[in-house]
């Protein structure tokens, strides 16, 4: 016989700075429903299981098709994205469901990633185009060259390796693994090459490339298997010859 | 004076290319948008974008491109910008490869096209099958080095509430909402460009992301933009069900061989896999034996419709056909279509290189939007820096991508959604400037009109906030959905469209009774959410009685009671206008002059 109930746990903080409590919710059993679902039905009654009158759970969620990073969080103490977190895949005990660790929480699941982004623009992830008008066709690329950094620019900046990564925390500087992994694409293409230097020596310093301890839990968290501790490699002989060349032009 | 802002709201691909446009030529821009703009909608395009660049031998041009998407649009959209986008999107192909773009190559490192609904020629560029994302994230990467520089300012977590208008009716700047601090604030600006995308959610459940209220661009509808074809809405022919949305399944599937089939034998209980060739029945190779499964979507999606409802061949007696990949290699599959196969797995658990996929139609697009205007060139074209182009019927209020309503006609061709949104993006930033070259001059009225606004929207915003009556406003989203979904899709009946209607009015009363759920004063969604809703019930009248009105089919929209299409009658743009009674309706001619209507077949 199919279940009759799907019951949550869920870690609940009104502010940024407020105190967290728990609460208990428990909703009938729907077939294909997912951890999203479930908190769009709590929604539409906004009730706890003792029966007490609550405010909706906040969270973060746009795409639900696992493109768009948006409702990580941790689901049974597990960092993923909550739209792909199938409820009959998670067991019989109550889904347990907390706002990831290494943000600062905004509100219950919703934490504040900014700093993802920023590390994007201290490494600068980007093509140093000449202009947006058009000047003709890019750089030939071959199909394995093309698969390989088609593997690093799906990072969706969702987090999960920046919470499973031991080194990142707010008692270090270390800028973690995701914008790594963006000098590793940026560097590695034709036009992006030119510039491979400015990179680098973003991720030289303190807080670089040498603060990984390689611990590995990256690319086990990594929802869409980004080869990150290859990338890591990568990196560490870019970052080597780098540092020779300097050494030898002085 | 100092240089006049220009205020961008939504960060998907036709925001951010306006974006980059104007940071170009070192215009300061206040990008808002209601989501970090990596998180944009843009992320859920799959299958590619189109633009001729003819890499096969088949002769195809911008030309055939352009004749392509009057034809897919059943003719309804106006020619010059269509062709304007045709020609430049080639361009536009090569300006992603310089910047990144992992699109997949031929074996000579060129860029790789794949087929496409309605075309018979390779014209798709792709990146695996999640090009929008590839696409929308170049665009991040370019707009956050001009963000590092200074010149654009993000206010990611904002929403777009209302204008400011001044005196003379022009669009002066905007009130957003902190979703955090739950406070409006007004925003000056030279000229404002609306890039807020589609709005699915009226139907509940769609292939769009749940951010994809519609609210913008009805709040700015509300406030006087008007418009147009509102009721020419793609239900896209293969999605994946879904509790909490229905996810799209790419078009790609089928430009890659995907076959769509269902059993012959009506309840056919065994497994896909069991059931012999000859008891299958391809009905789109059949019907169309030239197009085969690459018909358009709402041609495919009204057969789907035909096969399972009225004659009862669903699998399983529902609304849901087999879409079969299992002939091809698996190889062939993870280098094309990863992506979208991943997520075909990961929700249903099955493999679809070894199990026919099983899919139904679910809305996808909206082909009208915010009425905008467009210069002709002599040439037939777009008259470049035109300080119409994309103007809606506000002087200084812009709009681009899914929220306006130019380039698609009655129905939008499989890949040129990306297209249409980059090129809006890049006609909008010079017409922008010109725009603001012109306007130089005007003196600053500006504060004034911001204060009223701000002060107005921070009104109504601490009303909301108190509202304590016993209606759930999600709940009654819920219904607005179930609602549209049922009478407002693929299969529209004039008596369905009235019930609708009213209806939609019944909810709108119900929505005064409705409760906040939530008096905090910090991140409070549900708030936010009772004010779209409102929105989206005003969005919602002039969708359902636009395809009221127009008693012809056309495109993705269809009434059996008027099966044919009615140039004589209804070649002509729907204009609706808010009024304080509910949408007022008027019609303004398309200009068909460059390529001449004809009946639209494809079998």
């Amino acid at each position: 016989m199919p279940r009759q109930t799907i019951e949550l746990r869920v870690k609940r903080q009104d502010t940024p700075t407020g105190r967290t409590r728990w609460e208990e919710f428990s909703l009938p059993w729907q077939p294909n429903m997912n951890v999203v679902a479930c908190l769009m039905e709590i929604r539409k009654h906004p009730v706890t299981k003792q029966g007490q009158a609550t405010t909706p759970v906040h969270w973060e969620a746009s795409c639900l098709e696992e493109v768009c990073g948006s409702c990580t969080m941790l689901v049974n103490g597990k960092p993923r994205q909550s739209c792909t977190a199938l409820v009959d895949s998670l067991g019989d005990s109550p889904i347990v469901l907390e706002p990831l660790t290494k943000f600062p929480v905004v509100r219950d699941l919703q934490v504040d990633r900014t700093p993802m982004f920023d590390a994007l623009k201290r490494v600068k992830a980007w093509i140093p185009i000449d202009g947006s008008y058009d000047l003709g066709a890019g750089p030939r690329l071959s199909s394995g060259e093309q698969e390989t950094a088609y593997a690093f620019s799906r990072c969706m900046t969702c987090g999960c390796c920046m919470e499973v990564c031991p080194q990142y925390n707010d008692h270090s500087d270390f800028i973690g693994p995701a914008p790594l992994a963006q000098v590793r694409l940026f560097n590695s293409h034709p036009t992006g090459r030119m510039n491979a230097q400015e990179r680098l020596d973003a991720i030289m310093g303190r807080g670089g490339l040498a603060d990984c301890g390689n611990a590995q839990l990256c690319i086990e968290a990594c929802p869409k298997e980004i080869p990150l501790t290859e990338a890591f490699g990568e990196l560490g002989r870019q970052v080597t010859l780098a540092w020779l060349r300097q050494l030898f032009s002085r | 004076m100092s240089a006049p802002r220009v205020a961008v709201v939504g960060g998907g691909l036709a925001g951010l290319m306006t974006t980059l446009k104007l940071a170009e030529a070192g215009v300061p821009v206040d990008l808002i948008s209601i989501v970090p703009v990596k998180r944009s909608h843009s992320v859920c395009a799959q299958g590619g974008i189109n633009g001729a660049v003819n890499v096969k031998g088949e002769d195809d041009s911008p030309e055939i491109h352009f004749v392509d998407t009057c034809r897919g649009g059943d003719f309804l959209a106006h020619q010059p910008p269509v062709k304007g986008m045709c020609y430049a999107a080639p361009g536009i192909i090569y300006l992603f490869d310089r910047m990144g773009v992992t699109f997949n190559r031929t074996p000579e490192g060129l860029l790789e096209f794949r087929r496409f609904g309605g075309t018979l020629h390779h014209r798709t560029a792709f990146a695996g099958a999640t090009t929008g994302q590839q696409l929308l994230y170049a665009l991040d990467e370019q707009v956050r080095r001009h963000e590092a520089a200074g010149v654009v300012k993000k206010y990611e977590g904002w929403e777009f509430v209302g204008l400011a208008r001044d005196d003379a009716g022009r669009c002066v700047g905007l009130v957003a909402l902190d979703l955090r601090s739950m406070k409006p604030k007004a925003f000056a600006a030279g000229a404002v460009v609306m890039a807020t995308g589609g709005p699915g959610l009226m139907f509940g459940r769609s292939t769009n992301s749940i951010i994809n209220s519609g609210s913008a661009a009805a709040a700015a509808y509300v406030e006087g933009a008007d418009y147009a074809n509102g009721e020419f809405i793609q239900v896209h022919p293969t999605a994946i069900p879904g509790m909490d949305k229905l996810r799209l399944m790419s078009e790609s599937a089928r430009g890659e061989g995907g076959r769509v089939w269902v059993p012959k034998k009506p309840g056919d209980v065994r497994p896909p896999n069991s059931i012999p060739e000859g008891e299958r029945w391809y009905f789109l190779e059949e019907k169309y034996p030239k197009y085969k499964n690459l018909v358009p979507r709402d041609v495919a999606s009204r057969e789907i419709h035909k096969v399972c409802v009225d004659m009862g061949l669903g699998v399983g007696g529902g609304m849901v056909v087999y879409l079969d990949l299992t002939h091809i290699p698996r190889e062939t599959l993870k280098k094309k279509l990863e992506g979208i196969l991943e997520i075909y797995e990961k929700f249903t658990g099955e493999d679809p290189c070894e199990q026919p996929m099983k899919i139904y139609p679910a809305v996808h697009y909206s082909m009208g939007g915010l009425w905008v205007d467009y210069e002709r060139s002599g040439d037939g074209f777009l008259a470049h820096a035109s300080p119409r182009n994309q103007r809606t019927s506000i002087e200084g209020l812009y709009a681009v991508g899914e929220c306006d309503y130019q380039y698609h006609g009655a129905n939008r061709l499989g890949a040129n959604s990306l297209l249409s949104c980059v090129y809006a993006g890049q006609v909008a930033g010079p017409a922008v400037l010109s725009y603001l070259k012109a306007n130089a001059h005007v003196d600053d009225p500006r504060r004034s009109v911001l204060e009223a606004a701000e002060q107005k929207w921070a009104a109504r915003f601490a009303d909301l906030a108190k509202r304590d009556g016993g209606e759930n406003p999600y709940a009654l989203a819920d219904e607005l959905g179930k609602t549209m979904l049922e009478n407002v899709t693929i299969v529209r009946h004039n008596n369905k469209l009235r019930e609708t209607d009213a209806k939609l009015q019944e909810l709108t009363e119900r929505w005064s009774r409705a409760s906040v759920l939530d008096h905090g004063t910090w991140a409070n969604a549900p708030l936010s959410f009772l004010n779209q809703l409102w929105n989206m019930l005003h969005l919602a009248r002039v969708v359902t009685l636009g395809a009221l009105a127009r008693d012809e089919s056309r495109g993705a929209h269809y009434k059996p009671e008027f099966p044919k299409r009615d140039d004589a009658s209804w070649l002509k743009t729907t204009i609706a206008s808010h009024a304080a009674a509910g949408p007022c309706l008027r019609y303004a001619p398309v200009d068909v002059t460059l390529c001449a209507p004809v009946e639209r077949k494809y079998d």
